[in-house]
């Protein structure tokens, strides 16, 4: 199955070789046809996105200058926040809240001319790594329905795979557009911590969540990128820096850039996933790039330190959803009645538990033991990451151990959820660049991705290496 | 207040062979026109809920962005109470409460903006100021039904997010305060301080100025005693009557061989004591970490140092001007009163137009309380008057009755008005025949005052002041009738 690119409907759009009311309907169809079936949306904003494609049409016709999206349909993450437009990030305690204001991405886009379709389904709050947490139920994998298309941004993944979108934005707190990207065989990109504005994305954990695209190609890729990353002033930790120029450097190539191999790798990952890692590395080193062997001491103690960090700032994050001033309240004599009832219906059975952890790690008597570690490990992580990247320019690994795996398979066993994300974590961790790209199929013919890790700021670099890795597929 | 179980409420000292260690946790809002961490208006006294922003709410997805005008006013503030100012960070402090929207506030913990201060008290007393730190306010509750005026058993409650972040400070003192007259004046030199660099208002009755106090006692020497935090303490006067209380409160316990648990009490100001709020271990765990949407604030070196150029004259350096330009003490009343009402430069203004230093400040202190530091009446109008009653030209009592019709008028020639009222001095000889004349009419009363009875002078002064329909100088009487005693 193939649909037509970012890069192709802006161009047909802006050439008026196609309206943007008919690339919509095009799409609305492909939603109509199969949204029953794979659950990418929980919301579809058919007729807000008409009103768009109309005006972009008229915008075409009177000749007035184009943003780079103009027309492209593209689908948002129902963690970012959309003015007037239910925004639930897949929880019970958000269903029916409505956002007096748009998130600075949203507002982005719509600068740059995309119709934005809908809102796609997540795993509660972002944590999880199938979208099998959603309080509204799973996401399908459009290639094969009996499995999960990752997580927890996989309705956004789901939603371009299927042809739904274009393309779409997803959050990575820990991989979660990274490893959907690789199971739907999608590109997915997780800027620099600082590049993209988080202001409007409902946090999870704010020191490492970051938004970024899904696409079909790597120039689409660019092309979101450029328009959605920036510096914003509603952002304190939005770093100093214009948009990366990406489009610019896709056909540079990879000769003379040396591509790091770690060497002490976690384990565990299927035979098909290293095979296909190895075929990167073998197509780099023949279109001119030299393979270094880098060590990475640290990166076996990132889920364990994730696992910490991650909770902390979520317990302190999801603590507004306390019944009092929006969404869901359960009624209960006294106030701290009406707390415990109204998170204990609202939440998840996840969601609770990363509550739980967090709070733990955070309490008095147990923070230097819990958080406290976690922070250094983090920083060694850093370190790490910093000495090897002075004898490369990027790292490649897998992005996820696996291919999507069955509906179920993981449900009964959070570790072995968590274990998805072990070669994602890091690069949250040290505020990092990452991206997955479609690099052939591995077990039941389903897409594996590779992981392009690059230090901060090295988008540029970053993306001339995915490129490569895209034509030598 | 015989009975045991309320203890004295008056400033005496306490027992012999006890001191009490007092610390104060001042909390003040700034003066700035929009919230620490977003553009809604900081603005008290308005209808409820009408300054809010998805940032003030903690709607999903808001971040904080810091305001620079509150971090250049907390920099004001550390400067003035001789402050390092560092590069600090912010954290966040989580607690579950309906007028924190968030459920965290953010607050400065382990890097405050300013650290290791003082504020110098009368007496060259020094009192150590730990840190200043930034932080946002709270939203307003307010609880309805039930008894207690707190949550807990209330019908329901309404909250006013209107003050939700906006920004305070948090001046921590040093444990160095010994009586409750030093906590007294600490709190009023710091509002004096914050009023005079434009830092806050700090109306302790509006609560843009709030202060909590830690006591302990102990015999002098030992080691600091147990301490016990009290809330809700809302008048300069309650600082002491409450520091006063909680010191007994301790020794009465301790004599009676009890011991003081750590605890939160509260001030009711009514029935003037203290009772447990919260103890120790009830306390919540505020679950401190760095607060991950901020980024570290490190005021760079120039930028402190033009905010330190631009602090005006502090007012322990305007009375002490004050007091040498006049000669007066610079820990007397009138200096505090003159300098808080910014009326120095004014008398300073007399002065130099020729005014006669003593009375001026007299004068000014007396009529001037309703006048702000820039009084309508011309400076030359009172230098006039004081010189008028310097040469003896209208008595003390005439001058009192000019100086309020100036005052009345916004101005006014001093000689002019004593013209119009009659006011003219009597020569000396008409006031010593009114003397003589006020003896041979009370001979006991002359009598007794040459035995030494110096009231029955009175009678005497009285006399020739009715005579004189008192245009009669009260102090040139005096004068005579002692040079009459002593011949």
């Amino acid at each position: 199955m193939s649909f037509p690119t970012v890069a192709q409907l802006a161009r047909d759009i802006r050439e008026g070789k196609v309206t943007a009311s008919a690339v919509l309907e095009e799409h609305l169809k492909r939603v109509d046809e199969r949204e029953s079936e794979i659950h990418a949306f929980n919301l579809v904003t058919a007729e807000n996105a008409r009103a768009a494609a109309v005006e972009v049409d008229r915008a075409v016709q009177a000749g007035k200058p184009l943003g780079p999206l103009a027309g492209v349909p593209i689908a948002l993450k129902d963690n970012m926040c959309t003015r007037g437009i239910e925004t639930t990030c897949s929880s019970k305690i958000l269903e029916g809240w409505k956002p007096p204001y748009d998130a600075t991405v949203v507002t982005k886009l719509r600068e740059a001319g995309a119709v934005i379709v809908g809102k796609t389904n997540l795993d509660e709050f972002a944590m999880g790594s199938s979208t099998e947490n959603s309080a509204f139920g799973p996401t399908r994998n459009p290639l094969d329905t009996s499995r999960v298309p990752g997580g927890s941004s996989g309705g956004s993944a789901a939603a371009v795979a299927a042809g739904f979108a274009a393309a779409s934005l997803g959050s990575d707190t820990g991989g979660s557009i990274r490893q959907p990207a690789a199971l739907c065989g999608l590109v997915g990109v997780k800027p620099t911590y600082g590049v993209v504005s988080r202001y409007g994305l409902v946090a999870f954990a704010s020191s490492l969540d970051q938004i970024g695209p899904f696409t079909h190609t790597v120039e689409d890729a660019a092309l979101v990128m450029e328009s959605i990353a920036g510096h914003d002033p509603m952002d304190s930790t939005s770093l100093l820096q214009p948009a990366p120029s990406l489009l610019s450097v896709l056909d540079q190539g990879v000769q003379g850039m040396r591509i790091g191999r770690v060497v002490d790798m976690p384990e565990g990952s299927e035979p098909d996933v290293l095979e296909r890692l190895d075929a990167a590395f073998a197509a780099l080193k023949e279109r001119g790039a030299a393979i270094v062997d880098v060590k990475l001491p640290s990166l076996q103690f990132g889920l364990t330190a994730y696992y910490l960090v991650a909770p902390a700032e979520a317990s302190s994050n999801l603590a507004r959803y306390d019944g009092v001033r929006y969404g869901m309240r359960v009624d209960a004599p006294d106030l701290n009645a009406m707390y415990a009832a109204t998170r204990s219906q609202g939440f998840g059975a996840e969601v609770k538990r990363r509550i739980m952890l967090g709070t733990y790690a955070l309490s008095a008597g147990y923070y230097d033991a819990y958080y406290g570690k976690a922070l250094k490990v983090r920083r060694l992580i850093a370190d790490d990451f910093a000495k090897a990247y002075q004898s490369c320019d990027v790292v490649l690994t897998p992005t996820s151990p696996s291919v999507a795996f069955p509906f179920g398979d993981k449900t009964a066993d959070p570790l072995a959820m968590y274990l998805c994300d072990v070669f994602t974590i890091p690069t949250n961790l040290a505020g990092h660049a990452a991206m997955s790209v479609p690099f052939g199929t591995g077990a039941h013919s389903l897409p594996v991705g590779v992981q392009v890790l690059a230090p901060a700021l090295g988008e540029a670099t970053m993306f001339r290496v995915a490129a490569e890795l895209e034509r030598a597929r | 207040m015989s009975n045991a179980t309320s203890a004295p409420t008056n400033a005496a000292a306490l027992p012999e062979g006890w001191e009490m260690v007092v610390g104060l946790e001042v909390h003040v809002e700034l003066d700035t026109a929009t919230k620490l961490f977003s553009g809604s208006p900081n603005r008290f006294g308005d209808d409820p809920n009408t300054h809010i922003d998805p940032v003030t709410l903690g709607l999903p997805g808001a971040l904080p962005v810091l305001n620079r005008k509150a971090v250049e006013l907390a920099i004001r503030l550390g400067l003035a109470l001789n402050c390092t100012v560092q590069s600090c960070t912010f954290h966040r402090k989580n607690y579950f409460y309906p007028d924190l929207p968030k459920a965290y506030q953010i607050s400065q913990y382990d890097q405050p903006l300013n650290v290791d201060g003082f504020l110098m008290l009368p007496g060259d007393v020094r009192i150590g100021v730990e840190r200043a730190h930034l932080e946002e306010d709270t939203g307003k509750s307010t609880h309805f039904g039930g008894s207690s005026g707190r949550i807990h058993g209330s019908d329901y409650s309404l909250v006013d997010f209107n003050r939700a972040g906006v920004p305070l400070v948090e001046i921590v003192s040093r444990p160095d305060i010994r009586t409750s007259d030093q906590a007294r004046q600490y709190v009023n030199e710091l509002r004096s301080i914050l009023v005079a660099i434009g830092a806050s208002d700090a109306k302790m009755e509006e609560g843009s100025m709030r202060v909590d106090v830690n006591v302990s006692v102990r015999r002098p020497g030992e080691p600091f005693g147990t301490r016990c935090e009290i809330k809700n303490v809302n008048s300069v006067r309650a600082v002491g009557r409450a520091i006063d209380y909680e010191a007994r409160r301790q020794i009465q316990e301790i004599e009676s061989g009890g011991t003081i648990r750590q605890e939160t009490r509260h001030w009711d100001d009514a029935e003037g004591r203290t009772h447990t709020l919260r103890a120790k271990e009830d306390a919540d765990d505020y679950r401190y970490f760095l607060e991950p949407d901020l980024v570290l604030l490190d005021p760079d070196r120039e930028w402190v140092e033009s905010i330190r150029t631009s602090l005006p004259v502090l007012p322990a350096a305007r009375r002490a001007a004050l007091a040498a330009l006049v000669g007066i003490d610079k820990e007397s009343e009138a200096a505090y009163v003159l300098v808080e009402r910014g009326q120095d430069d004014y008398v300073a203004e007399v002065v130099r137009a020729g005014g006669e230093a003593g009375r001026a400040v007299v004068y000014v202190q007396q009529a001037f309380a309703e006048e702000g530091a820039k009084p309508r009446v011309p400076a030359a109008d009172i230098s006039a008057l004081t010189v008028l009653e310097r040469d003896g030209k209208v008595t003390a009592t005439q001058a009192k009755t000019i100086l309020a019709e100036i005052v009345l008028n916004g101005g006014g020639d001093a000689a002019t008005i004593a013209k119009d009222k009659g006011f003219e001095a009597l020569d000396t000889s008409a006031v010593e025949s009114m003397v003589d004349a006020a003896i041979a009419a009370q001979p006991d009363a002359w009598a007794k005052y040459c035995n030494g009875e110096e009231k029955a002078m009175g009678a005497l002064v009285g006399a020739v002041m009715k005579t004189s329909q008192g245009k009669a100088d009260g102090k040139v009487v005096t004068a005579i009738l002692q040079a009459r005693r002593s011949k």
